[in-house]
């Protein structure tokens, strides 16, 4: 490998550091695909799929992608909850790829709730 | 594709002991096995500090916490929390004396009371890839440093902060630098100062093994400001983890041009390089040192003339300890008065420590000076296992002394510290309960230094072990009247006549434990008892009234000293009893006495 300029160096940084805030769990905005085994068998791993995809092309560093449990509302899945930073999240449910394409560019790049889809605002609380 | 969830898996020596090199292995495999191995990166990091719970894995970005991690674990494990979502709580931390795991890391009192400046990136980067440390920041500190500043403002930078050497002797760094900086000639040296020795000591350690090039870039900025073109990082054999993940931090600093010719195309030139030390203790002292390096016995040499003037080959050098190394960047990056502002009047900034002994949560931290001792050992160290008392800790190692317990308040900076006759030392912290003898502890520490004494100075050398015979005759129960006052006379005596540091300090173990447990010298003395029973010559086993005859004891004393007939009272035959502790261990009802 050819030395580096302060320019060189520069550029390295800039490429890693989503990884680096990745790790410190440093983000504006969480989407959390809910992966149950109903959520798997209606279809989440496509959707995570594509999140990855989609949150990939945006070029955003402060996106994180993550997953948790069944969210409880079996009959509706696949679901996602979308976070903004300060903001409550929203659950999505019923998604397909298109949806959540619509969901991401709509809610998460412009931080407008996609009423169409969206189950619910808030989350319940815990114990 | 970008990866959605990282497992920071510890690979520092403490884990990787228990197993942690397996417990990667099989999650890549498990990972791999469940089609996440594009989403799902497994990370080697340096050591996280809670040594006692590992093997560890940090998940992120959700600041799980794993801990304890058992191979056979992993596959439910990875099905449960990467590919469904569900954390597994059994394998979470859950605090002594609680109920309720501990999810995230943050939430662990053993963390969230840290300060983190020197291993600002522990358990964050692969301390194996320089990308990892430039995405955190790294190296900037050099670049603001060879662009930005000239060496005087450097060193005033260091000054300010009021950084002082943190391998024990506490001495101003920026002063230090300074003065090696206004000698005259062309060839200077700086040496990073890795010969960690005391035992239970182990942070210089794991700062390599977690964040190699914090201190290559400390040394980068260190050899700019003094004006110094070569460097030598001084580190023992027989850390072969260091040594590896520090070469191969090398290489890529070389392959990336930041050590080498025309460094960054700025004109600056700095070559460094590892020598190995064969791990003798007296070797951490600076003109050893300097002597091991240049390829002579390590021996050190009279002072002055101080290494700034006349080092290595006869050349100004200037040394410096990996943790002052650590804190370099830092402080450039984030400036002196940011610094400055932690820590008491005295004694900025933070400080590492490995927390070892009697203490539930063994490991290593970083905390901000001017902490308590209390707020150490009980809020991030857990207190004292099994609900026994804390009755001392030691700091400083072979150099430094024993703290009791009635001085937990004491403060962590350096003059306080030495108030109380131990010495900050390198960061090393044995904690000691109810069941720990001070005699013994003092001779454990003695045997230490009289091995490793060099032989140079004949009180060093002769004193030493006239102590160390003293100590054992006085463990043995043979201890005379007028035995203590010996100590201290040649204690005296030694600390006068050593040349270097080792003998100086060597007697300070056995000082601090007759200033504040002299009644347990007495009483091994005159009374021929051991207070904390531990001194097995001194001890006599008897049994009192709870025996039912059960005869367990009897049946497991190795030289049958134990009769008695069954469901009757049995009775231990003095004579015959070698003293072992079988009987106490197997004794379901509390009928062994010990005193």
């Amino acid at each position: 490998m050819a030395k580096l300029s302060i320019k060189d160096l520069e550029e390295i940084r800039n490429k890693v550091k989503k990884t680096a805030m990745l790790r410190e769990g440093i983000s504006n905005a969480k989407i959390t695909v809910h992966m149950g085994t109903c959520g798997i068998a209606a279809g989440a791993r496509t959707i995570m799929n594509t999140v990855i995809k989609i949150v990939e092309e945006s070029k955003r560093d402060d996106i994180i992608v993550t997953t948790s449990g069944c969210a409880g509302f079996c009959s509706k899945e696949p679901m996602a909850t979308i976070e903004l930073k300060g903001e409550a999240p929203v659950k999505y449910s019923d998604l397909t790829e298109d949806k959540i394409r619509r969901i991401f560019d709509e809610h998460v790049l412009k931080g407008k709730i996609v009423k169409d889809y969206a189950l619910v605002i808030g989350s319940e609380r815990e114990l | 594709m970008e990866y959605r969830t990282h497992l920071m898996v510890c690979t520092g020596t403490a884990c990787v002991s228990c197993g942690a090199f397996d417990v990667k292995k099989t999650l890549e495999a498990e990972i791999k096995k469940q089609g996440l191995d594009k989403e799902v990166l497994v990370v080697g990091t340096g050591c996280q500090g809670f040594c006692a719970q590992g093997p560890i894995v940090v998940v992120q970005p959700d600041d799980i916490f794993y801990q304890l991690m058992q191979i056979e674990d992993i596959p439910f494990l990875v099905e449960e929390h990467f590919l469904k979502g569900r954390p597994v709580k059994k394998m979470m931390y859950t605090p002594p004396g609680e109920k309720t795991e501990i999810p995230t890391m943050s939430e662990i009192g053993f963390f969230n009371k840290q300060r983190l400046i020197a291993l600002r990136n522990k358990g964050l980067i692969d301390a194996e890839k320089i990308d990892d440390y430039i995405g955190r920041d790294g190296y900037k500190a050099f670049i603001k440093a060879l662009t930005e500043m000239t060496p005087d403002e450097i060193v005033q930078e260091i000054k300010d902060s009021g950084l002082r050497g943190r391998g024990g002797g506490g001495f101003p760094t920026g002063l230090k630098w300074e003065i090696c900086k206004k000698q005259k000639g062309e060839k200077k040296y700086i040496i990073c100062n890795a010969d960690e020795g005391d035992p239970g000591a182990y942070m210089d350690r794991s700062i390599i093994e977690s964040d190699p090039h914090a201190v290559i870039e400390g040394m980068l900025i260190g050899a700019m400001a003094i004006g110094a073109n070569e460097g030598v990082v001084y580190l023992r054999t027989e850390y072969p983890l260091a040594i590896t993940r520090l070469e191969t931090a090398i290489e890529q600093a070389k392959e990336y041009g930041l050590l080498g010719e025309d460094i960054m195309e700025q004109g600056f030139e700095f070559n460094l390089r590892i020598k190995q030390g064969a791990g003798a203790f007296v070797c951490g002292e600076e003109t050893a040192l300097i002597a091991s390096i240049e390829g002579k016995r390590g021996m050190p040499n009279k002072r002055p003339p101080f290494p700034a003037e006349s080092g290595l080959w006869g050349l100004p050098t200037n040394i410096n300890n990996v943790e002052t190394w650590a804190n370099i960047p830092w402080i450039i990056s984030n400036g002196s008065e940011r610094y400055a502002e932690i820590g008491t009047e005295k004694s900025k900034g933070t400080k590492v420590f490995s927390l070892v002994g009697k203490i539930n949560n063994t490991g290593l931290v970083e905390v901000p000076m001017g902490i308590t001792l209390k707020e150490i050992i009980f809020d991030i160290g857990g207190g004292v296992p099994d609900g026994k008392k804390f009755k001392a800790v030691q700091m400083g190692g072979p150099s430094g002394g024993c703290i009791p317990a009635e001085l937990e308040d004491t403060i962590i900076d350096y003059d306080s510290v030495n108030a109380t006759g131990a010495i900050m030392g390198s960061g090393g912290m044995v904690v000691m309960d109810e069941t720990t003898c001070m005699v013994d502890v003092a001779k454990y520490f003695l045997n230490f230094t009289q091995e490793e004494s060099c032989g140079k100075c004949t009180f060093c050398r002769v004193g030493t072990k006239r102590m160390l015979e003293i100590l054992q005759r006085i463990c043995d129960g043979n201890g005379e009247e007028g035995d203590i006052e010996k100590l201290e006379e040649l204690a005296a005596q030694i600390k006068d006549s050593s040349l270097c540091g080792l003998g100086q300090t060597a007697p300070n173990p056995v000082l601090t434990t007759l200033k504040y447990f002299r009644h347990e010298y007495e009483a091994h003395i005159y009374d021929k008892k051991c207070p904390a029973k531990a001194c097995k010559p001194l001890l006599t086993f008897g049994i009192n009234d709870q025996c039912i005859g059960c005869t367990a004891c009897a049946r497991v004393c190795p030289p049958k000293a134990i009769s008695g007939e069954r469901k009757e009272k049995h009775v231990i035959d003095q004579d015959k009893c070698i003293k072992c502790g079988a009987c106490l261990d197997t004794c379901k009802f509390k009928a062994i006495d010990v005193n």
